[in-house]
C-alpha cells in the first residue's frame, strides 16, 4: 500500500467484489466441494451417497492402478523437466553468443510458445504413425518395433519426446533473460580470470542463472504435472485403455468416464495437497533467492 | 581457478563459431520441422497421404484442402466450419484477455492504492486461487456451469476461468513501482481516484497491458480441457477443441482427411504463433516479469 492511498471507503470493496466472488463460485467452491465428495460414496446415477470416512482414499492407495500412474507421473515428470531444462540452457547459451542472426534464432526457437498442446499432439501422431510416421520409421529401421499406443513405453516415450518440444521456448525465454541480465563487467572480470569457456560457464555463469533454475524448475514441474493434459489426452485419443497416464489425466478419466466422483474428488485432493506443497516450498526458494545485483 | 593461458588460432575460433550456428539451427530445425511436416501433408491428395504419410512432395491441393477446412463441416449440425471455429477461439482469447486484464487491474488498484483494513486478507484469497488449477478440480466445477445453465455459451467458456493471481501480481507489482509523488500531485491538483485511475494510472500502464494482453490472448485461445468439457454444440467448438473431433474423425473413415485436419491444426496455430512474433518484446516482457 502507498502512504498517499485514497480513504475511499466503498470503492476498493466494489473493485475487488468481481473478482472475489468469480474465485468464491468457480473456485473456492468447487475445491470444498471436491473435499467433502472425497468423503462420501455416490451411486451411479446420482440419486443418493453414503458418508464412508477414508475410504474413498484407503482404496486409492491400495489400487495397483493409482501406482502405476503415480510413478509413471514423477517418471515423466523429471524427464520432461530435465530434458527441457538442459536443452534450452544450451540453446539460449549459444543464442545469447553468437551476434550474426541472433534475432533470428530467437524468434525460431521460442514460437512454439504460442503452439496449443493438442495441436503439439496432433503433430505426435503424425510423426509416431504406425505405418509411416517419419520418427516410428526411423527406430523401426533400428530394429525397434514401436508402436504407438499399443506397447506401453512407446507410447511414454512419444508423450515424453512432444512435452519437451512444447517446453523449451519458455525455458529457453528465461534463461536467456536471465543471461542477458548478467552484466558486461561481471563477464569481462571472468574473461580475464578464466581463459576456457566451460571453465567460465561452469564457474560463473552457472551459479549466476541457478535463480533462474529454480524458478524454472518448478514450473516445469507444474508444466508436467497439468499443462501436459491436452498432449496425453490427444496421444491416447482419449481411449486409456492400457496406456501410461499422469495423476491428473486420471483425475478426469475416473470421474468422466468411470463416473466414479468419489474416487476422483479423492485424486483432486491428493493433487491439491501436492500443489500446496510445492507452493510452499517454491516460497521457501524465493525468500532465500540470491541476488547478486 | 587458474588454468593455464590457451590462445585460440583463427581456424579454431571460425570452428567453434560454426559449432555454435551448428547447435541453434540444430536445435530452430528441431521446433519447425514438425509444422513443415503438417503444411506438406495439406498440399497433398488425402489417397496420398494415407498410403505415404509425410513426404517432400509438393501437391497442389492447399487452396482445396484450405477451403474444405474453412467451409465445410464434419460433424452432424454442419456448424463447426473452420471459420465458425475460429470466431469461437477468437472471442475465447479477447474475452479471456479483456477479462483478466479489467479484473486484475481492477483488483490491483485497490489493494495498491486505498487504505483498507482487509488488503492483506483480499491478496490472500487470489493467491490462494493458484494453489487450484483447473484440473484439481473439474468435475464439480463442471457442475456448478451446468446448475448456472451456462452450458455452450461464451459465458460459460470464460468466465470461470477469468480470475486471475497472475494478472493480479503482476500489476500489483507495477503499481507499486510508480513513484508515489504521481498521486500526491494527483491529489493535490484535485483528482479523485477514480480520475487517477482512468486518466494516470492506464495511460501509464499501456506497456504492461499490451503485455499481459499477448500472454492471456494466448492462453485464452490455446484453452483445451474446459472448452472441450463444457461445449458440445458444434457451433460453439473451438479450433483448439476441435482438434479432437479431427484426430477422431482420422480413425474410423476408411479415407482419412488429413489435409483437411492439419490444414485445420495450422488454422488453430497461427493465429497465436504471429502474434508472438511480431510482438516479441512485449510477449518476453509479460512472460518474464509475471511469472516472477
Amino acid at each position: 500500500m502507498k502512504r498517499a492511498a485514497f480513504t475511499n471507503r466503498w470503492l476498493p470493496i466494489l473493485l475487488l467484489v468481481p473478482q472475489i466472488s468469480i474465485i468464491g463460485i468457480f473456485f473456492y467452491w468447487p475445491a470444498i466441494h471436491a473435499l467433502r465428495s472425497s468423503f462420501y460414496l455416490q451411486d451411479p446415477f446420482g440419486f443418493s451417497e453414503t458418508f464412508v470416512g477414508f475410504s474413498n482414499y484407503a482404496s486409492l492407495f491400495n489400487s495397483p492402478a493409482y501406482g502405476r500412474a503415480a510413478i509413471f507421473t514423477v517418471c515423466f515428470t523429471l524427464l520432461v523437466t530435465i530434458l527441457s531444462l538442459g536443452i534450452a540452457l544450451l540453446l539460449a547459451v549459444k543464442a545469447d553468443k553468437v551476434v550474426r542472426g541472433a534475432k533470428t534464432y530467437r524468434t525460431l526457437l521460442m514460437w512454439v510458445y504460442a503452439v496449443a498442446p493438442p495441436v503439439a499432439g496432433v503433430m505426435g501422431l503424425i510423426l509416431f504413425n504406425q505405418s509411416w510416421g517419419p520418427i516410428a520409421d526411423l527406430f523401426k529401421s533400428l530394429g525397434w518395433d514401436f508402436a504407438l499406443g499399443v506397447h506401453y513405453y512407446d507410447t511414454a516415450f512419444a508423450m515424453v519426446l512432444i512435452s519437451v518440444w512444447k517446453q523449451i521456448p519458455v525455458n529457453f525465454i528465461f534463461f536467456l533473460s536471465g543471461l542477458q541480465s548478467i552484466p558486461k563487467s561481471v563477464r569481462e572480470a571472468a574473461m580475464i580470470d578464466n581463459r576456457s569457456t566451460a571453465g567460465r560457464f561452469w564457474d560463473v555463469t552457472f551459479p549466476l542463472l541457478a535463480p533462474t533454475g529454480f524458478f524454472l524448475l518448478i514450473t516445469n514441474i507444474t508444466y508436467s504435472l497439468f499443462d501436459t493434459f491436452g498432449i496425453i489426452d490427444t496421444v491416447v485419443k482419449g481411449e486409456p485403455g492400457n496406456n501410461p497416464m499422469t495423476l491428473v489425466y486420471k483425475v478426469y478419466v475416473d470421474g468422466f468416464r468411470g463416473n466414479d466422483l468419489g474416487g476422483s474428488s479423492a485424486q483432486s485432493v491428493v493433487l491439491m495437497v501436492l500443489v500446496l506443497a510445492m507452493t510452499v516450498f517454491q516460497f521457501r526458494l524465493v525468500e532465500r533467492r540470491i541476488h547478486y545485483t | 581457478m587458474k588454468s593455464e593461458i590457451k590462445t585460440y588460432t583463427r581456424p579454431q575460433i571460425k570452428l567453434l563459431l560454426i559449432f555454435d550456428h551448428g547447435v541453434l539451427i540444430l536445435g530452430a530445425a528441431f521446433m519447425i520441422l514438425p509444422v513443415l511436416m503438417l503444411l506438406q501433408m495439406t498440399t497433398m491428395p488425402d489417397l496420398f497421404n494415407m498410403k505415404t504419410g509425410p513426404s517432400l512432395a509438393i501437391g497442389d491441393q492447399l487452396d482445396d484442402n484450405f477451403r474444405k477446412a474453412m467451409f465445410e463441416a464434419d460433424g452432424f449440425s454442419g456448424a463447426n466450419t473452420g471459420v465458425r471455429m475460429l470466431w469461437n477461439s477468437m472471442i475465447l482469447g479477447l474475452g479471456f484477455a479483456a477479462g483478466k486484464i479489467v479484473l486484475g487491474m481492477m483488483a490491483a488498484y485497490a489493494i495498491v492504492y486505498f487504505r483498507m483494513r482487509f488488503a492483506t486478507f483480499a491478496f490472500w484469497i487470489i493467491f490462494t486461487t493458484l494453489l487450484l488449477p483447473l484440473e484439481v478440480r473439474i468435475l464439480p466445477s463442471y457442475e456448478i456451469v451446468q446448475h448456472l445453465g451456462m452450458l455452450n455459451t461464451y459465458q460459460g467458456l470464460i468466465i470461470p476461468l477469468i480470475a486471475s493471481a497472475t494478472a493480479t501480481f503482476f500489476f500489483r507489482q507495477y503499481f507499486r513501482s510508480i513513484p508515489e509523488e504521481l498521486i500526491e500531485a494527483a491529489r493535490i491538483d484535485g483528482a479523485g481516484p477514480f480520475k487517477f485511475f482512468v486518466d494516470i494510472l492506464v495511460p501509464l500502464s499501456q506497456t504492461m497491458i499490451a503485455a499481459m494482453f499477448i500472454i492471456m490472448f494466448v492462453y485464452g485461445w490455446n484453452q483445451y480441457l474446459w472448452p472441450t468439457m463444457i461445449t458440445t454444440d458444434e457451433d460453439m467448438f473451438t479450433l483448439v477443441r476441435g482438434i479432437k473431433q479431427i484426430t477422431q474423425s482420422l480413425e474410423g473413415t476408411s479415407l482419412p482427411e488429413y489435409g483437411r485436419a492439419n490444414m485445420l491444426a495450422l488454422v488453430a496455430i497461427l493465429p497465436p504463433v504471429l502474434i508472438v512474433i511480431f510482438f516479441q518484446s512485449w510477449f518476453v516482457k509479460g512472460l518474464t516479469e509475471s511469472d516472477k
